[in-house]
């Protein structure tokens, strides 16, 4: 740590020059920049990193480069799926964090960046320079997993992992599809983005189809032979959609292997057909493809960090948050991102300012609607220790087991609550 | 170098004071607002806890840890903390106006 650092040095100055009663406004005044932060993507992770690191320290200047105009989260998103909330309802803007915040927004993509140039080289032609950068990319797909399954095909058959066009194709098809019907929903491996998410789909989903298509039935073909949440979510499909909803594990034939995007056909490993009206592929995940290009990620396609502040295991002054970053034992989830980016913040603020930054600490809470008045959670608090990010082990855990209605309907009121906090931590939403 | 000294004179920097400090209590309390928003103020069904006493968040707090009132999903977040921890969240919270 610096015995007297630049900040303190700056501060000292201004004092100086208040006492030789010299004002700003006669003189003019020099905007002090205590350092520069870059920031690519504004989602969860990118959006909140930039407002906390504004709200701690307003003298740090903060660029956030985003691809687009707008947000829309992925938390939610189901809630559009099923019909019961327009896309308006989860499209977030970057107004607050711009005219309030005064980050600078920049819309464009990033094309590559020059770690030891400090450069990030952006589509449009500009190029921009930091003293840290932080990397919130979220995640892209691996696009070779699944046999006839490409980027192409999912114009035609969704995966609507990332909320936008995704999700409102999904959702038309839904709509379109005959009452009768089989919806197919198949979950990758992990780690992937928002572990309850899938689950959360296919009750939601049931919720549409039971008002306007009862004959209809869901098929979840899993990867996996366990999931978060499992008991819950299979106790809430049998209160409100008996015989509606059925779940293959991976090791009876629901790992999907291939599709034929001509007949509306996925195959296992064993050959085994399932034929769907509406088919939603989950493809396995990665990192977002400029973290690979940069050289952020390990063998596994995730970016290895200092979990206490971080930072980049691969490239110096380089921080990784959100779904991209391989955060111990907390989830990829919209709010696991929240907490780690408020923590980034910390780390990125006190190390510019030459001070120590305090013991983190994080948390989340994720919250899974099964209908609208049917909601359940998972919650943990977590620490950093030699480990990594560990959670406390007396906290957290799931909401009860055969709880009754009336905790169901209070988790679900809180979940649309939580939904509206946390945009408004991120985003300045619904204020 | 009397230029120099002339023009740093002239050219006073402009500090902009901070939101919010980074202290332990800060780093904790962090944790509140994705559920109960920026600076405990929630836009939506979750309680707010800006504008509570100290003593007030301490004793619900700790009451949520051990189960002598009912909550959803608090009792699971308050075993999180230690008695320190939830002094320091509630001596940060009241900050919050």
């Amino acid at each position: 740590m610096n015995p007297f650092s630049r900040r303190q040095f700056i501060k000292l100055v201004g004092a100086v020059g208040a006492l030789s009663s010299l004002s700003a406004c006669q003189f003019g005044e020099e905007k002090v920049i205590e350092g520069r932060v870059v920031i690519v993507g504004g989602g969860f992770g990118g959006a909140t990193c930039a407002k906390y690191i504004r709200r701690f320290n307003p003298n740090i200047e903060v660029t956030l480069i985003e691809r687009d105009a707008k947000f829309i989260t992925c938390p939610f998103s189901n809630m559009v799926l099923a019909g019961l909330y327009g896309i308006d309802w989860i499209t977030h803007e970057y107004t607050a964090l711009r005219d309030k915040y005064s980050v600078k927004i920049i819309q464009d993509t990033v094309i590559d960046i020059e770690p030891i140039a400090k450069k990030v080289l952006l589509k449009g032609g500009k190029s921009v320079h930091y003293d840290r950068l932080v990397m919130s990319p979220g995640i892209d797909f691996q696009w070779d997993a699944i046999e006839g399954y490409t980027e192409s095909i999912s114009h035609q058959i969704p995966h609507a992992w990332k909320a936008g066009a995704q999700t409102l194709l999904l959702r038309d098809q839904l709509q379109a599809m005959k009452d009768g019907g089989v919806v197919i929903i198949a979950p990758p491996r992990n780690p992937f983005r928002c572990p309850p998410g899938p689950y959360e789909r296919a009750g939601l989903i049931a919720h549409y189809l039971k008002q306007h298509k009862p004959k209809s039935k869901i098929l979840i073909l899993d990867a996996k032979d366990t999931f978060s949440k499992q008991a819950l979510f299979t106790q809430g499909w049998a209160d409100l959609y008996p015989g509606m909803i059925e779940w293959v594990e991976g090791s009876f034939g629901g790992h999907i292997t291939g599709v034929d995007a001509k007949t509306n056909t996925l195959y296992n490993s064993d050959k085994e057909a399932y034929k769907g009206d509406v088919i939603n592929i989950i493809p396995p995940q990665k990192a977002g493809l400029i973290a690979h290009k940069v050289g952020l990620v390990n063998e596994d396609g995730w970016c290895p960090i200092n979990q206490r502040t971080f930072e980049s295991q691969k490239h110096a002054d380089i921080h990784v948050i959100g779904d991209a970053c391989i955060g111990s034992k907390m989830p990829k989830s919209g709010f696991a991102a929240n907490s780690q980016a408020k923590v980034c913040a910390a780390a990125i603020v006190t190390s510019l300012d030459g001070t120590e930054m305090p013991e983190p600490s994080y948390v989340n809470t994720c919250y899974s609607l099964i209908g609208p008045d049917y909601g359940i959670s998972v919650a943990a608090v977590y620490r950093f220790t030699e480990q990594g990010i560990m959670k406390i082990k007396a906290s957290g855990g799931v909401s009860p087991q055969n709880a009754h209605a009336d905790f169901r309907r209070k988790e679900a009121h809180y979940a649309i609550g939580w939904y509206m906090s946390i945009t408004n931590d991120i985003f300045d939403s619904f204020s | 170098m009397k230029i120099f000294a002339f023009i740093s004179i002239l050219l006073l920097p402009v500090i902009t004071q901070a939101e919010m400090p980074i202290t332990r209590g800060s780093m904790l309390a962090l944790s509140c607002t994705g559920c109960h928003g920026t600076n405990g103020k929630s836009p939506g069904a979750i309680p707010t806890i800006a504008g509570k006493s100290a003593g007030y968040l301490i004793t619900i707090m700790k009451d949520f840890r051990d189960n002598r009132i009912f909550s959803t999903v608090m009792g699971r977040q308050a075993k999180g903390y230690t008695d320190e921890e939830i002094t320091l969240i509630a001596e940060y919270l009241t900050t919050y106006k």
